[in-house]
């Protein structure tokens, strides 16, 4: 039962094959089992019962509010939920209980969906590994599975989740809840979806509100869908999708259904490869994955083209300055006044704010708040923010003329290998990191394009391999019928529910691992 | 047969990624890094904070290889629609309990914040201001 699909569990409900307040007993009972991973910072259980029995008596009467109605879901800790603290994996935010919910987060409640709790991350968002938060890293639910057990010696250090939405990937992957909310800047959802082995969808810019959604870099955030099949994630799309009055930045949806097309003819087709993307540092595994399904897409009668995006190369560097710089003012508004953690000391206004922030942020926080105040310094202004709002325009033209062409959909690698070990990926600092994992990923959000993350395969590690669909403004719902026949065509291995979970022994959960 | 000849063309034209190493360092002169700190209104803490932000200076300045003669800023991919506004009206409030019980200090219904105007210490009396702060 847990290791089903959103859809295939909401019809278990109508037929009575089980009832929400059992499913989420059973969820509950995982997450407890599951621990050792730390995908969750909060666990509502009383309240998700409380949620689930609501849903019971629904169906009950045979009145269910819809298909999501009972369905067991979590929210990435950055989403505001009302009445349960929202920290960001941050001292800053550790006491935070917000009095409202996120857009997003009251659409799937209004649906009868049964909050679980909410999920570990990078502080923040600001990272691509789930290991930079203040309640301790991630584990990715693979490392304890038979595959890489097996493969990788039974000795073998458990690996990252990936981020920075780690612990919502990790929370669907491991089978503690059906759909997961995350947040996508710079592939925040489809890095650590790719790392765990399931799907996750970047949306169109501006088609899910953002409002309760701690900004982290505005001209780029987006909401994002961690799922079991693209199915599923469309389902959720139809849901949430659609202008906020509270969001000036949502645009109108397109009409479309809530369900795929269970026939995809690939025939009309147009898949691209762009050659920039064979960076070096892809892994064999991966890049005979990418070359695989290139090949099944043109098997099926598809044309499969090579397409060139020259800007797309210069897209880490744009994103370093533009993060950096909305990071810097939208880290300003935590001074310890309205909300959120409050220094002691009481000297002068700024020095509490200094001392407040100082024992609020974390090293990478304070580091992009730093670097982005610089780039804002009025002798540095044009010479790198303005600079970099060059190249994003040059970077977004790049797509425009490659979907003008014909092309449907482009075809990448979501990550250049599969999940790193833990102590591998710590070596290096967290902006080292963020430019090497974010290669792929990123243009989509210079872009404001819907990309999603489709698992493949097991790497020779007997880690998932996830590869990369983008396609063109607004027309998410295509994109996610191309990904549910790719889906079908792979027969990526689910996890199994009787995987061994056993706690792992190590203590490196404790370490504090600030780059 | 066609997607082999491009996969081959593919490994013949992949090229090393962006370098990060410039040759020359960027240095931070101690007084900006004092400006730094009053504006950003967080510290560096440690000499490695300092190298953290030379890191990053470098690494944006790989900007400038990239011509941009001519070429737009571009602040948000909607600029090119109009965007939805609301009209200038309440239509939601009477919170202000509601969120004043969020902050740490408030007296009635304000907020409290220590004396103001005065400038933050020097750097050395603010570098043991922060140590002594350590939650």
């Amino acid at each position: 039962m847990l290791g089903l699909t959103l859809k295939e569990v909401s019809l278990a409900f109508r037929e009575g094959r089980i009832s929400p307040t059992e499913l989420c007993r059973k969820c509950l009972n995982r997450i407890k089992k599951t621990q050792h991973l730390n995908a969750y910072i909060t666990v509502t259980d009383e309240l998700s019962l409380t949620q689930a029995q609501e849903s019971e008596r629904r169906l009950q009467r045979g009145v269910p509010k819809g298909p999501l109605d009972g369905v067991p879901f979590a929210v990435k800790d950055n989403f505001c939920t009302k009445n349960v603290r929202t920290t960001c994996a941050s001292r800053m935010l550790k006491d935070y209980v917000p009095p409202f919910n996120a857009t997003v987060v009251q659409k799937l409640l209004d649906q009868g969906a049964v909050l679980m709790g909410k999920t570990n991350m990078d502080e923040f968002a600001m990272g691509a590994g789930s290991t930079d938060g203040a309640f301790g890293p991630v584990k990715n639910p693979w490392s304890y599975t038979e595959p890489y057990r097996t493969l990788a010696g039974p000795e073998a250090d458990w690996v990252i989740a990936g981020g920075s939405s780690g612990g919502s990937a990790a929370a669907v992957a491991s089978l503690t809840s059906y759909l997961a909310l995350g947040s996508d800047t710079g592939g925040s959802t489809r890095n650590p979806g790719a790392l765990c082995g399931v799907v996750a969808f970047k949306p169109t810019y501006g088609l899910l509100s953002r409002h309760g959604l701690i900004p982290l870099v505005n001209s780029m955030d987006v909401p994002g869908i961690l799922t079991r099949s693209a199915g599923d994630a469309s389902v959720v799309l139809s849901v949430l999708q659609g202008v906020d009055v509270r969001d000036s930045t949502t645009v109108p949806a397109p009409s479309s259904h809530a369900e795929l097309p269970e026939e995809f003819d690939v025939r009309n087709l147009c898949v691209g490869i762009p050659k920039e993307y064979h960076a070096l540092g892809l892994s064999p595994d991966t890049r005979a994955q990418w070359s695989r399904v290139a090949d099944l897409f043109e098997a099926a009668g598809a044309r499969v083209e090579q397409v060139s995006l020259p800007h797309t190369q210069h897209s880490i560097v744009c994103y370093h300055v533009l993060c950096h710089a909305e990071v810097a003012s939208n880290m300003a508004r935590f001074d310890g006044v309205e909300y959120g953690h409050r220094s002691s000391m009481d000297s002068s206004t700024e020095a509490m704010y200094a001392t407040t922030r100082h024992e609020g942020f974390n090293d990478v926080v304070r580091g992009r708040v730093l670097s982005g105040n610089y780039f804002l310094l009025k002798q540095n202004y044009q010479h790198y923010f303005v600079k970099a709002q060059k190249v994003r325009r040059l970077i977004c033209d790049d797509f425009r003329r490659v979907f003008a062409s014909g092309v449907d959909v482009l075809l990448t690698p979501t990550t250049l290998t599969d999940a790193a070990r833990y102590g591998d990926f710590t070596q290096e600092d967290n902006r080292t990191r963020s430019a090497q994992e974010d290669v792929f990923t990123q243009p989509a959000n210079m872009s404001g394009l819907p990309a999603v993350s489709v698992p493949t395969a097991l790497s020779s590690r007997g880690l998932p391999i996830g590869l990369q669909l983008m396609g063109k403004a607004l027309d998410d719902h295509r994109l996610l019928a191309v990904a549910q026949w790719m889906e079908r065509q792979v027969g990526f291995p689910s996890i199994g529910v009787h995987d061994d979970y056993r706690q792992c022994s190590d203590t490196s959960s404790t370490v504090q691992t600030s780059a | 047969e066609f997607i082999r000849k491009l996969w081959e063309g593919l490994l013949v034209q992949s090229k090393p990624p962006l370098t990060s190493h410039f040759p020359f360092p960027a240095q931070i002169p101690p007084d900006l890094v004092d400006k730094l700190e009053r504006l950003a209104l967080v510290d560096f803490r440690t000499k490695q904070g300092l190298e953290c932000l030379e890191k990053a200076i470098r690494f944006a300045d790989q900007l400038h290889v990239v011509d941009t003669t001519g070429i737009e800023p571009m602040d948000s991919v909607l600029e090119d629609r109009a965007l939805y506004l609301r009209e200038d009206t309440a239509v939601d409030g009477g919170c202000a309990e509601e969120l004043l019980k969020l902050s740490r200090k408030t007296v009635e219904e304000y907020f409290v914040v220590p004396p103001g105007n005065i400038p933050l210490p020097k750097k050395e009396e603010r570098s043991s201001m922060l140590k002594h702060s350590e939650l």
